[in-house]
């Protein structure tokens, strides 16, 4: 089936950050007080391998399954919009400890309270959505 | 004969996987989610769910074909899968702990999170349905999703998104994100978690 693939990928996206313990609330603690390299690490590196792997796939011009050039589309600039809302995410990420992949893996793991950080940022996106208009982007 | 081979191989998959093997992992996965016409970026989710459950006829922001997200719903739905098998059959040879730097563990214990060496839990006591009846508990799970679901909206993406997507494709937006999600991070950690506990 077509879709599986997705779900394969999301498997590999578990182990990933379950097994390198980006999970953890105490590696984020950890992280935000500068106390050890892991997390840094993990998104540095990453950071770095895609940096390599987007500049490959502009230059020899890569195409996606279906045949096309991959594009990758940029994001709007305008700047208030990243910084304020950066800031509102990162006092979430810090607070629960875990970022959206993260929370669906601990959900698998059977930490089932994640539940309701899940409802909380359903409820928080969508309080986003009603205030969108009103607030700077 | 053969199940040695298995055990061999999984007792490999279960040590802590060091941060040179899962960084760049990440952006296997990122690269492959490209090839099939899709950009990483899993907060997404909470909108095409928030459209699915009926948000799209209150709101134009959730008037999407949440149908078309189906592909990203499907990498969270695996990420829980993932999970659950990474938690069930591949666990370290002392259970599932995080290795963190005895700094870090002095620091906690300091704010009267006591923890010690080699035995220090993933997921802490104070993340359950028990801590959830204290404000402290509320404050971080729920507190924590809703700014989590606010946020990463208002700033168009979360960590796979911006910090990996992003940055990877140079784009500066992103950079400007990373750099609020530390500012929010080292506020929240600096002057609210040392009063939680």
């Amino acid at each position: 089936m077509r879709m599986s693939r997705y779900i394969l990928i999301g498997i590999l996206l578990g182990f990933i950050l379950y097994k390198s313990e980006a999970v953890s609330w105490f590696r984020i603690y950890e992280m935000f007080r500068f106390q050890s390299f892991h997390m840094f690490g993990i998104i540095g590196s990453a950071i770095i391998s895609g940096i390599i792997i987007v500049q490959i796939i502009k230059r020899r011009k890569i195409k996606n399954q279906e045949g096309q050039e991959i594009v990758i589309k940029d994001k709007a600039k305008t700047y208030p919009r990243y910084i304020i809302g950066g800031f509102i995410f990162g006092c979430g990420w810090a607070i629960a400890g875990a970022c959206p992949a993260p929370m669906f893996i601990l959900l698998g793991a059977g930490h089932t309270v994640f539940i309701v950080y899940l409802i909380a940022a359903m409820t928080g996106t969508f309080v986003y959505g009603l205030l969108r208009k009103r607030i700077p982007h | 004969m053969i199940e040695v081979y298995f055990m061999a191989i999984r007792d490999f998959i279960a040590q802590p996987w060091p941060w040179y093997v899962a960084g760049p992992l990440l952006a296997l996965v990122m690269f492959v989610l490209l090839y099939f016409g899709h950009e990483f970026g899993i907060s997404e989710n909470f909108r095409l769910m928030c459209a699915a459950d009926g948000a799209d006829n209150m709101n134009e922001f959730f008037k999407i074909d949440w149908r078309s997200g189906e592909w990203n719903l499907l990498v969270a739905l695996g990420a829980v899968f993932g999970g659950y098998l990474a938690s069930h059959y591949f666990i370290g040879s002392n259970g599932d702990l995080a290795h963190i730097s005895d700094v870090t563990i002095a620091s906690l214990n300091e704010i009267n999170i006591n923890v010690t060496k080699g035995a220090v839990p993933l997921v802490p006591e104070f993340l359950s349905w028990k801590a959830l009846l204290t404000w402290q508990g509320l404050l971080m799970i729920g507190g924590g999703g809703f700014l989590v679901g606010f946020g990463a909206r208002y700033a168009g993406g979360c960590t796979s998104g911006h910090a990996i997507s992003g940055l990877s494709a140079l784009q500066v937006p992103s950079l400007f994100a990373v750099i609020g999600f530390f500012m929010g991070g080292l506020l929240v950690i600096n002057f609210v978690i040392p009063y939680l506990f």
